[in-house]
């Protein structure tokens, strides 16, 4: 048994809130660096060197990378040899949040009722994730999101007859709705299987994956690489103003599913793709 | 190439711009997201008075993130303008230059930016740390309540946006 305090939790939410804040995850931050050197449209290329420069700005000077700092998603892994001492665990989380969000100086865009909407001042409650795993660590993922591109993602209940070729055409279908609005170049999290809402929970989950790394799946490999293909010659391009970069990457995450069903699940993210992972 | 444009966006001013040119804005504009509009647009219908004159002045569809102590503003990008489309129309049928967002608008916009001759603006979404650096001044100036959404009045220098649809009617995000 293991002893983890809910201050060691609250203050290591605080600081990572803060840093997928300011400072873009090094996948993305490498991806985008070469889209501009890619790009062959002109206009592409000056939007990716705003892009990049703003990178740069954030991180030396603290400032947000983008002005919506997002909906604060928490994915936590607890080893169930763990004892959380001190407290409740998801008090400490949300108090992380708001700690981060005020002493960060970000952007507090979380209202309390859906329809009522007021605000709730310091950014919580976050959506948290919630697992029990091996060990005595406790592993946890900030991925605060933006809702341009949140609200440009789409789940499909297709057939099992429907295959890779619907999969394809549902996924570049939700790209080119995107358009713009999602402020491309984008990253592609897809979830496919499960049923309703674990397919939605998987592309979350492969938001956050590097896109560096590819699916142990050759299957999946092939789909994954073959949509980064299709999608870039959409010709949206950077900030949907057209050029060959419209997405940095494509993740899948699959889960075994029902003889009737094929679900999928796919979430945009834009470039400013924020996920930050500790472990203690 | 960077066209210089002075706020305010007269008629005379507008009528030079076409989709695809860049431009660097300097002068006062306003902020105003999903909220505030909502608010310009029912005091309209209520023909009750409106916090400032939408004449020839442009719209930043920006809700910041806030300002480190010592400076201006915190991070300043652009929002998707379609969901302002509902008000749009309401709001440049009162005069309203411009308004500088990211993403593309709708039929009734579109028609409504041609008919009151006015145009529509893309600033990079995303870009919020560099357009920072453009903005000089900001002052809250009405629904404070609002948070991020009040309105903020700001000047800016050199702020860099893309025309998207001009005052004819050409839109960059066509055929895209
Ligand atoms: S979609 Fe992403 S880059 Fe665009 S405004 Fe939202 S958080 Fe910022």
């Amino acid at each position: 048994m293991r002893y983890i305090s809910v201050e060691e939790i609250t203050t290591n939410i605080k600081e990572m809130c803060i840093e997928a804040n300011y400072k873009l995850a090094s996948d993305v931050d490498k991806h985008i660096r070469e889209a501009y050197t890619k790009e062959t449209s002109s206009l592409g290329k000056s939007v990716l060197k705003q892009l990049n420069e703003n990178i740069d700005i954030a991180a030396s000077e603290s400032i947000p990378i983008c002005q919506d700092t997002g909906m604060t998603i928490v994915f936590i892994k607890i080893g169930q040899e763990v004892h959380i001492k001190g407290g409740l665990l998801e008090e400490a989380i949300n108090k992380g949040i708001g700690l981060g969000y005020w002493e960060g100086y970000l952007r507090k865009s979380v209202v309390s009722d859906p329809i009522l909407r007021e605000n709730t001042k310091d950014n919580t409650p976050g959506v948290i994730y919630y697992e029990i795993v091996a060990g005595d660590k406790i592993e946890i993922t900030v991925a605060p999101k933006g809702f341009g591109s949140e609200n440009m993602s789409r789940i499909y209940m297709l057939k099992p007859a429907d295959g890779i070729e619907e999969i394809k055409h549902a996924v570049l279908e939700t790209v080119k709705l995107a358009g713009p609005n999602a402020c491309p170049p984008i990253v592609v999290g897809i979830g496919i299987g499960g049923s309703f809402e674990k397919c939605a929970l998987l592309a979350k989950r492969a938001l956050i994956r590097s896109i560096d790394i590819r699916s142990d799946k050759p299957h999946i490999r092939k789909l994954e690489e073959e949509l980064l293909d299709e999608i870039n010659k959409t010709g949206i391009g950077p900030a949907g103003l057209g050029g060959k970069i419209t997405a940095l990457g494509v993740n899948i995450e699959t889960y075994p599913t029902h003889i009737a069903g094929l679900p999928l699940a796919i979430n945009i993210s834009c470039h400013v793709n924020r996920h930050v992972t500790r472990v203690i | 190439m960077y066209k210089d444009i002075i706020t305010p966006l007269t008629k005379e001013k507008v009528a030079q711009l076409k989709a695809g040119d860049n431009l660097f804005i300097t002068g006062t504009i306003y902020t105003a997201r999903d909220a505030a509009h909502k608010r310009i647009y029912e005091a309209i219908l209520k023909e009750e008075k409106i916090p400032f004159s939408l004449e020839d002045n442009i719209l930043y569809y920006m809700g910041p993130s806030p300002a480190r102590p010592g400076s201006v503003i915190g991070s300043a990008g652009p929002t998707t303008a379609s969901r302002m489309d509902k008000y749009t129309p309401t709001l440049l049928n009162k005069g309203l230059g411009g308004m500088i967002g990211k993403g593309k608008r709708g039929k009734e916009v579109i028609r409504s930016i041609i008919q009151n001759k006015a145009v529509y603006l893309v600033a990079i979404g995303g870009a919020g740390a560099l357009l920072s650096k453009c903005i000089k001044k900001s002052k809250v100036i009405a629904y404070g309540d609002l948070g991020t959404e009040a309105i903020h009045e700001l000047y800016v220098e050199k702020l860099p946006v893309i025309v998207a649809i001009d005052s004819k009617g050409n839109n960059l995000y066509e055929n895209r």
